[in-house]
């Protein structure tokens, strides 16, 4: 869609001044502006500053109000005004000390309530931190207007709600937003809210002359509101003191901009998780020519990427104890997405890459913003030795292969959430959850009935029968229920994103996307190591089944050795990359809700524990109720040669039936890397180097500090795999006793001085 | 329930490492490198891929089965028995460690040979360092010297570093933790500072078993007069091995005795550096 060229924009004082010309002038079209005008880095971290006094005293006035929030459950909320773009009055932490300004209320950490996507989950998150709902808020929600969790339960069926309740299907975004949609922030800062609107607009009137099909009518109803939408960002800015609708002029008013862009986001949609996009390199060009400019140093730029990241991680959302306890703690995967390579071979690592992680050591290690690490053996030494000091400093970093992004999506692809990528600007994505496949394994033993309940909840298959279990009998069996289970699946994600599309859509960030855009369907598989063992066990262990007088089988007995997921054994890796493959196939049977791209993850965030509550004995020896390992791990313990061993089976899973994502976390200790900290750095970016070169897709790296240590002594569920190697020998931490968890403590930090 | 075996060898166990001979191994005899009758098979405990802990970098690490040691804070009594490993020829072993070639030739490392006591089986050994060298992979030898007579000029000279276990100057306590000599060990540093092979001594501090200050003080000092010896590893012990024993059905030989604390280390550090030895 094509733009104005202001001429004003690129004068001398103009807004545009100095940067080099491209399509990005006549097209929205950061990308191309970035590629124009970036400055690559390919030096070492020792150009960077630490935080300044203001920054600290910023920070400081937050932590004191950590503890509090951390004991109450959340700090406080503004339980009476539906939050949008406009609600709330504008909210300051330090006013006179901020240099990026905005809250999505009037102060910070309190919370809004956004029932747009579900009036229950307010209204139980509210009653769970001991406040009261509003009366009226319910009446509205109830009697005027419906919310999005009220339109999915009027088109759910039978057949979709016994699913759900059995825990075969969870974690749908039924009851919430479902998120993961990255507006490209980037334009507010580089072209400015009119620009945005005109083009908008322009999009608009390209629908003027179609015959009013459902689709079309659709399309202006949401492009309609996305240019409403724009208009209430400018206003959200002006309360701040903010004119927005020019393009940024410096790179303070650039992360100002961009960041208001991502707060009427987050004032707007309670979504599952919120991610920014790939911000760094694109705020660098803005740094940069301050820099040459002269206007400010590299301390003062540090201090402008520490305010904003101190934005970032204060983003809060109302929720109910339960779905933190899914969710292990109060996540809003505010994912940034830094580094990688361009088309071109230049990397996309600028000195803003750095800055961005150096939050971490400014201000200390934190959970958000997720700070994602596209990975490619190409990428600089020096920050490749940067990002493993802050991964073994830290523990805050993830990483993903950015050699299978960027054949995949271009080299302007940001990772929503954990693994799902997608073009920024130019891609959404339907999250869909997952299917619990361990599960489904049990209903295909048990022709369709519930383990735990006995309840018929799959159709009625026939019963795999005999003493042993038959693994082609089982695989033909679970075949089947693999067929009734992806058909049930993408007909609830069609009903749950039809309504939300109806009454919680995305004004902000789709008007912050292309028209038309693509859309993916991401479904998601969750114990996809237990189902693999149990097919393996079936296959070369033996397992004799044990049935209750009802018939149902209820327990297994493994007779024999058998190999498991995790060891680069070909035998059972090969079954769990069959399952991958099997379930995508079976869900692009299935149409989707506006003809989406069908693409599943393997995933499970943290909900792995509560996957396992809800399933019975599996046949490959594990207990009911006990938790299933996270995303594509290997089940905890069973792999027995080491990290690369057990990575390498996880690579195998073929990325492109699984283009949503493929999870592996990783927990080493630091003596685990090496004796010495060079050591450390070195070891860790080879072998970052070597799991992406091999093809794996993403990992999670917790190098545990002896803080972490001490904490899993006392809270021992929350660190399942950490595994302690010592000169070929692996115990887990947790299962050692008191004494010698202790021991290990003193060891380890020892060894390292 | 467990994985299995890391390797598919089919040969029976009695005839582990013993060169077979005969019509079999002649129609066999082709189909691997060495000037043997046979396969050259191996007693293997397990193998794993580690990072930073038996050489530098990520390493593919095979423990051979079997050790003529018996030393007091040992963590792998799993690996005394030679019969306890799993028969495994050259070849099968090769192409698993083949698998990881180019991991490890990116990630930076190399492989391994470790124990058990991999001197105790030196054909194997050997063989596999060979054909590791022959691949460009940086190769080790993890060794207590006892049987370093078994080791040829020409293994070690397929050995890019050696890990040389000492595990106590003083000959009465060397024999107390081992139950064996001490000469022999001394013998084989000497000889690899003659061959120049590049070497990391290795010693296990253990309070009230290994930690008088003689006893460190000639450790340090004859590392002193090894020019190849790049640095020493002074190796906290740790009790983590305990519940081995107890699976074994063996008494755990150190009760009692606790992690060197920090003030000890340091003392040996200390006494490394006094003769010029880098230690860490």
């Amino acid at each position: 869609m094509s733009i104005t060229l202001e001429t004003w924009h690129v004068a001398e004082k103009g807004a545009w001044r100095g940067f080099h010309r491209g399509i990005w002038c006549s097209d929205i079209d950061v990308r191309d502006f970035v590629r124009a005008n970036y400055t690559p880095y390919t030096g070492d971290e020792g150009f960077l500053a630490g935080p300044t006094t203001r920054t600290l005293a910023v920070w400081d006035r937050l932590t004191a109000m950590f503890p509090e929030e951390r004991a109450r459950g959340i700090h406080d909320v503004d339980a009476s005004t539906p939050s949008s773009i406009t609600s709330h009055a504008p909210g300051y932490i330090d006013r006179d000390r901020e240099l990026i300004v905005g809250l999505q209320t009037d102060a910070p950490l309190k919370r809004a309530i956004m029932p747009n996507g579900g009036l229950r989950m307010v209204e139980n998150g509210l009653a769970a931190y001991g406040y009261t709902p509003d009366p009226r808020v319910n009446e509205i929600f109830t009697k005027y207007r419906k919310t999005h969790n009220a339109g999915v339960f009027d088109a759910y069926t039978p057949r979709i709600r016994a699913a759900r309740r059995s825990g075969v299907i969870t974690g749908l975004p039924d009851a919430y937003g479902r998120g993961r949609i990255i507006g490209d922030y980037r334009r507010v800062a580089l072209y400015g809210v009119d620009q945005l609107i005109e083009v908008k607009k322009a999009e608009l009137r390209t629908l003027d002359e179609v015959l009013s099909s459902p689709d079309v009518i659709r399309d202006r109803e949401e492009l309609a509101e996305q240019i409403r939408a724009l208009g209430e960002l400018k206003e959200m800015a002006a309360s701040y003191g903010f004119d927005i609708a020019g393009p940024a002029g410096t790179a303070q008013e650039a992360i100002q901009w961009l960041y208001f862009g991502y707060l009427a986001a987050v004032k707007e949609q309670n979504g599952a998780a919120m991610s920014l996009g790939r911000t760094s390199t694109f705020l660098d060009v803005y740094l940069q020519r301050d820099l040459e400019e002269g206007t400010i140093d590299e301390s003062w730029a540090q201090e402008l990427v520490d305010d904003f990241v101190i934005k970032l991680r204060i983003v809060r959302f109302l929720r109910t104890p339960e779905y933190d306890q899914l969710f292990s703690g109060d996540p809003t995967w505010v994912t940034e997405s830094i580094g990688g390579m361009g088309r071109d071979g230049r990397t996309l690592v600028t000195r803003t890459s750095f800055r961005f992680l150096q939050t971490l050591h400014n201000l200390g290690p934190a959970p958000e913003p997720n700070l994602t690490v596209l990975w490619s053996p190409d990428l600089p030494e020096g920050f490749k030795r940067f990002c493993a000091r802050t991964s073994i400093e830290t523990s805050s970093i993830q990483y993903e292969n950015d050699e299978l992004l960027r054949p995949e999506y271009g080299d302007d692809t940001a990772i929503a959430c954990c693994v799902s990528a997608a073009p920024v600007g130019r891609q959404m994505q339907f999250f869909g959850a997952r299917v619990n496949l361990a599960k489904t394994l049990l209903y295909a033993i048990n022709g369709g009935r519930d383990e735990i309940t006995g309840e018929q909840v799959g159709p009625a298959l026939p019963l795999v029968t005999g003493d042993y279990l038959s693994y082609d009998e089982v695989a033909a069996a679970l075949d089947r229920m693999m067929d009734w289970l992806a058909e049930t699946y993408v007909d609830a994600l069609n009903v749950i994103h039809y309504m939300h599309d109806k009454y919680a859509y995305e004004r902000i960030e789709m008007a912050l996307h292309d028209y038309p855009v693509k859309r993916t369907l991401a479904c998601g598989i969750a114990g996809l190591s237990v189902a693999a063992d149990s097919l393996s066990a079936i296959r070369y262990g033996g397992v004799r089944v044990i049935r209750d007088e009802t018939g149902l089988a209820v327990d297994y007995v493994v007779e024999g050795g058998y190999p498991a997921f995790g060891n680069d054994d070909d035998r059972v890796d090969d079954i769990a990359a069959g399952l991958v493959r099997s379930f995508m196939e079976k869900i692009r049977r299935y149409p989707s809700y506006r003809g989406a791209e069908h693409t599943q993850s393997v995933l499970t965030i943290t909900s792995n524990v509560v996957y396992g509550e809800h399933t019975g004995n599996t046949p490959d020896g594990r207990r009911a109720g006990e938790p299933f390992a996270p995303g594509a791990n290997p089940m905890n313990g069973r792999d027995r040669h080491g990290m690369v061993a057990s990575a390498l089976s996880v690579a195998k899973l073929p990325y492109d039936q699984a283009k949503d994502g493929i999870s592996l976390t990783n927990t080493v200790t630091p003596a685990g890397l090496g004796r010495t900290p060079a050591e450390r750095i070195g070891n860790l970016a080879g072998l970052l180097d070597g799991y992406f070169d091999g093809g794996g897709f993403h990992m999670n790296v917790n190098v545990l500090n002896r803080d972490i240590l001490l904490d899993a002594m006392d809270n021992p569920d929350k660190y399942p795999q950490l595994t302690i190697r010592v000169s070929g020998y692996a115990v887990n931490f947790v299962r050692l006793t008191r004494k010698q968890q202790l021991d290990v403590v003193n060891r380890t930090f020892h060894g390292s001085l | 329930m467990s994985s299995t075996a890391p390797s598919t060898a089919r040969s029976e166990p009695g005839a582990a490492a013993r060169p077979t001979a005969g019509l079999t191994a002649g129609l066999t005899a082709g189909l691997t490198a060495g000037l043997t009758a046979g396969p050259v098979t191996g007693s293997v405990h397990s193998w794993d891929i580690s990072t930073g802990v038996d050489g530098p970098g990520t390493r593919f690490v095979v423990f051979t089965a079997g050790c003529p040691l018996r030393c007091l804070y040992c963590h792998n009594p799993d690996t005394w028995q030679r019969r306890s490993g799993t028969p495994t020829t050259a070849d099968e072993l090769m192409a698993r460690i083949k698998r990881y070639r180019r991991f490890i030739e990116i990630a930076g490392g190399g492989v391994t040979v470790s124990g058990g006591e991999p001197l105790q089986q030196p054909a194997f050994t050997g063989e596999i360092l060979r054909r590791c060298r022959e691949l460009g992979l940086h190769t080790a030898l993890d060794t207590s010297g006892f049987l370093g007579e078994r080791a040829t000029d020409a293994m070690l000279a397929d050995t890019d570093l050696v890990l040389l276990d000492v595990k106590s100057w003083d000959p009465r306590t060397y024999r107390r933790v081992t139950r064996a000599g001490l000469s022999p060990t001394l013998r084989f540093a000497r000889r690899l500072a003659e061959l120049g092979t590049p070497t990391w001594i290795r010693f296990v501090l253990v309070p009230g078993l290994t930690d008088a200050e003689e006893n460190v003080d000639g450790l340090a000092a004859f590392a002193a007069t090894l020019p190849n010896v790049e640095h020493v590893d002074v190796l906290p012990y740790h009790r983590m091995a305990e519940h081995k024993y107890a699976e074994l059905g063996l008494p755990y030989p150190l009760p009692g005795v606790e992690p060197p604390d920090a003030a000890l280390l340091e003392r040996v550090h200390a006494q490394f550096r006094a003769h010029g030895v880098t230690s860490r």
